[in-house]
């Protein structure tokens, strides 16, 4: 009996070797997996810079859109960006955790919610475009909005809706069922608990998804070009009904351009649009770790 | 022994001086979904006692006491039939708003669930909600529930530092002290010393003690001894039923019924 059990022990520290080397094997290829992705990221990072970094300048960012390159800048396309995120950012949070609170803590369990939760789900990976189409019918035609401010933000709204209110909706149901309890242990009521535990609770991760929902709607085209959004704008716009132009609609305008600067031009503008980027998803890793601390 | 001893004495000295209830269940029944969860419950419990609630997992103590504060209308496809009084009113009448049945009736859960907030706050809370903003009101009121639930000297020192940052025990004693900030007249405690070490167990059990001289207390718990350490009448449930409900003595020294006697002698559950 001693005997078997010392060879079989011998068997499996012999086994060890291959072990290690599938181990090994395993991590190299997710590490090849990275760096590929990562190179990728760095050669069209260092393209954008080289060809716009020249072009970044205040001018740049002072002038309006212009023929002649050297004049021509961004300001029209930053301030139109900004006032177009003015209209998407509370549309959108408001409508987005609305319905996602009523869906986690009113609406009863049945078909319907189902299927309204379904279709939510993919309205979140319907085509950009499509949202587009659907704001140049409504917004833009229906309702007489024109190629407005407003028009594009609804739209756009509509487009980051259902990211929101699925993010939301994971963070409400992520609120622990005992403090639920604990707040109507207490007698308080359905509305008193939603605000004072429930929102608190969920609002890092409501606050995350929403920002990563909102650079999504700053750098999307696709619906811009549908409701008719000018690209050659040299004006601001001075309320929600007037015409604008925003960054990725520059931005799409100067590649389309048989010239080279205007290439150029346009790679200043990207970078322009990364590092907006980039601060908006650093708020919402912000917001994350200083709730996390908690 | 002893402290048996002075128990039954108590228990009597309760029998002389006439019971008032709290609680009069008659034929309650209770469904989830098609599951028969509690069937038949009569109990009438008795004020200023500590009133304990045992049985095996499922027998249906916890859905019972849920039952008690309406926290069972939180699971959806819940049925009820027959009546729980409170002081003679029926809870599921339709003019006994909930909130206001939970206000009176206070509870404590399984695991210690305050609130994400700190110490102040967590019993801060039940008065906010109720509307009291008096500043002056709520200080008094946090000392005077932390005093009660034997937690103000461990933490007077720290009563705005977070919640979480305590024991499970004194977490537990927190969420006592939460119910106490209401000035209930009853408290629930669903196994509230289950997830707690014997030594935070202990401090419960002796607070528990305390509390009935001015609460009516019932305690669900699957600990025999401690339902025969702090209660003053026991109820054995058993599927969905009460098997028996006497004087705690009773239940442990000389049971009426065959299935009580096994199982706190430890032959199941």
């Amino acid at each position: 009996m001693e005997n078997v059990e010392r060879i079989k022990s011998e068997e499996m520290i012999n086994r060890i070797d291959s072990r290690l080397t599938k181990n090994k094997v395993v991590k190299g290829l997710f590490f090849t997996a990275t760096l590929f992705t990562s190179i990728i990221l760095i050669v069209l990072l260092y393209r954008i810079i080289v060809q716009g970094a020249p072009y970044l300048s205040w001018d740049f960012l002072q002038n309006f859109a212009s023929r002649r390159p050297e004049q021509a800048g961004i300001k029209a396309a930053v301030v139109g960006t900004i006032w177009m995120m003015a209209v998407v950012v509370p549309t959108a949070a408001i409508f987005g955790v609305g319905s996602a609170i009523y869906l986690e803590e009113y609406a009863g369990k049945n078909a319907l919610t189902r299927w309204i939760q379904m279709n939510i789900s993919n309205l979140a990976g319907v085509p950009s475009v499509v949202f587009g189409l659907l704001g140049l019918t409504i917004f833009v035609r229906l309702f007489g909005f024109g190629n407005s401010i407003l028009a594009a933000g609804f739209t756009m709204s509509l487009l980051v809706l259902p990211v929101i209110i699925v993010a939301s909706q994971e963070a409400i149901r992520a609120v622990p069922n005992e403090l639920k309890e604990a707040s109507y242990g207490l007698g308080a009521t359905k509305w008193q608990t939603i605000s004072r535990v429930v929102i608190p609770y969920a609002v890092p991760g409501i606050a995350t998804g929403s920002i990563l929902a909102f650079s999504r709607a700053i750098g999307e085209t696709a619906p811009l070009i549908v409701v008719g959004i000018p690209t050659f704008v040299a004006f601001l716009p001075s309320g929600v009904f007037d015409s604008f132009t925003a960054l990725p609609m520059q931005i799409y305008n100067w590649t389309s351009r048989p010239q080279e600067e205007f290439h150029n031009l346009a790679a200043a503008g990207i970078i322009v649009l990364l590092v907006v980027l980039i601060m908006m998803n650093s708020v919402a890793v912000w917001i994350r770790n200083r709730y996390q601390s908690r | 022994m002893t402290l048996t001893a002075v128990k039954s004495k108590e228990n009597n000295q309760a029998g002389q001086t006439e019971n008032v209830l709290v609680y009069n269940t008659k034929d309650l029944n209770l469904w989830y979904g098609d599951h028969h969860a509690l069937k038949n419950i009569n109990l009438e419990i008795n004020e200023r006692e500590v009133t304990a609630i045992i049985g095996p997992s499922g027998c249906g103590k916890s859905t019972y006491i849920k039952t008690l504060n309406r926290m069972i209308d939180l699971v959806p496809g819940v049925k009820t039939n027959g009546s729980i009084e409170y002081r003679e009113r029926d809870i599921f009448n339709k003019d006994f708003l909930v909130e206001e049945l939970r206000t009176r009736v206070g509870m404590v859960f399984q695991k210690p669930n305050p609130f994400p907030k700190s110490i102040y706050e967590n019993i801060a809370f039940g008065l906010k909600i109720h509307g009291i903003k008096n500043k002056q009101i709520i200080n008094e009121t946090v000392e005077k529930s932390l005093r009660g639930a034997a937690l103000w000297e461990e933490v007077k020192d720290r009563i705005h530092e977070p919640a979480y940052g305590l024991s499970g025990g004194q977490q537990q004693r927190l969420c006592i002290a939460r119910c106490l900030a209401l000035e209930p007249d009853v408290i629930l405690m669903d196994e509230p010393t289950s997830a707690l070490d014997p030594v935070s167990t202990l401090k419960i059990e002796e607070l528990i003690q305390e509390l009935k001289q001015r609460y009516s207390i019932i305690i669900v718990t699957h600990n025999m001894q401690q339902a025969a350490r702090i209660s003053d009448r026991t109820a054995f449930f058993l599927n969905g039923e009460v098997v028996e409900y006497d004087v705690t003595d009773t239940i442990f020294n000389s049971p009426a019924d065959s299935r009580t006697d096994d199982y706190i002698s430890g032959r199941f559950g």
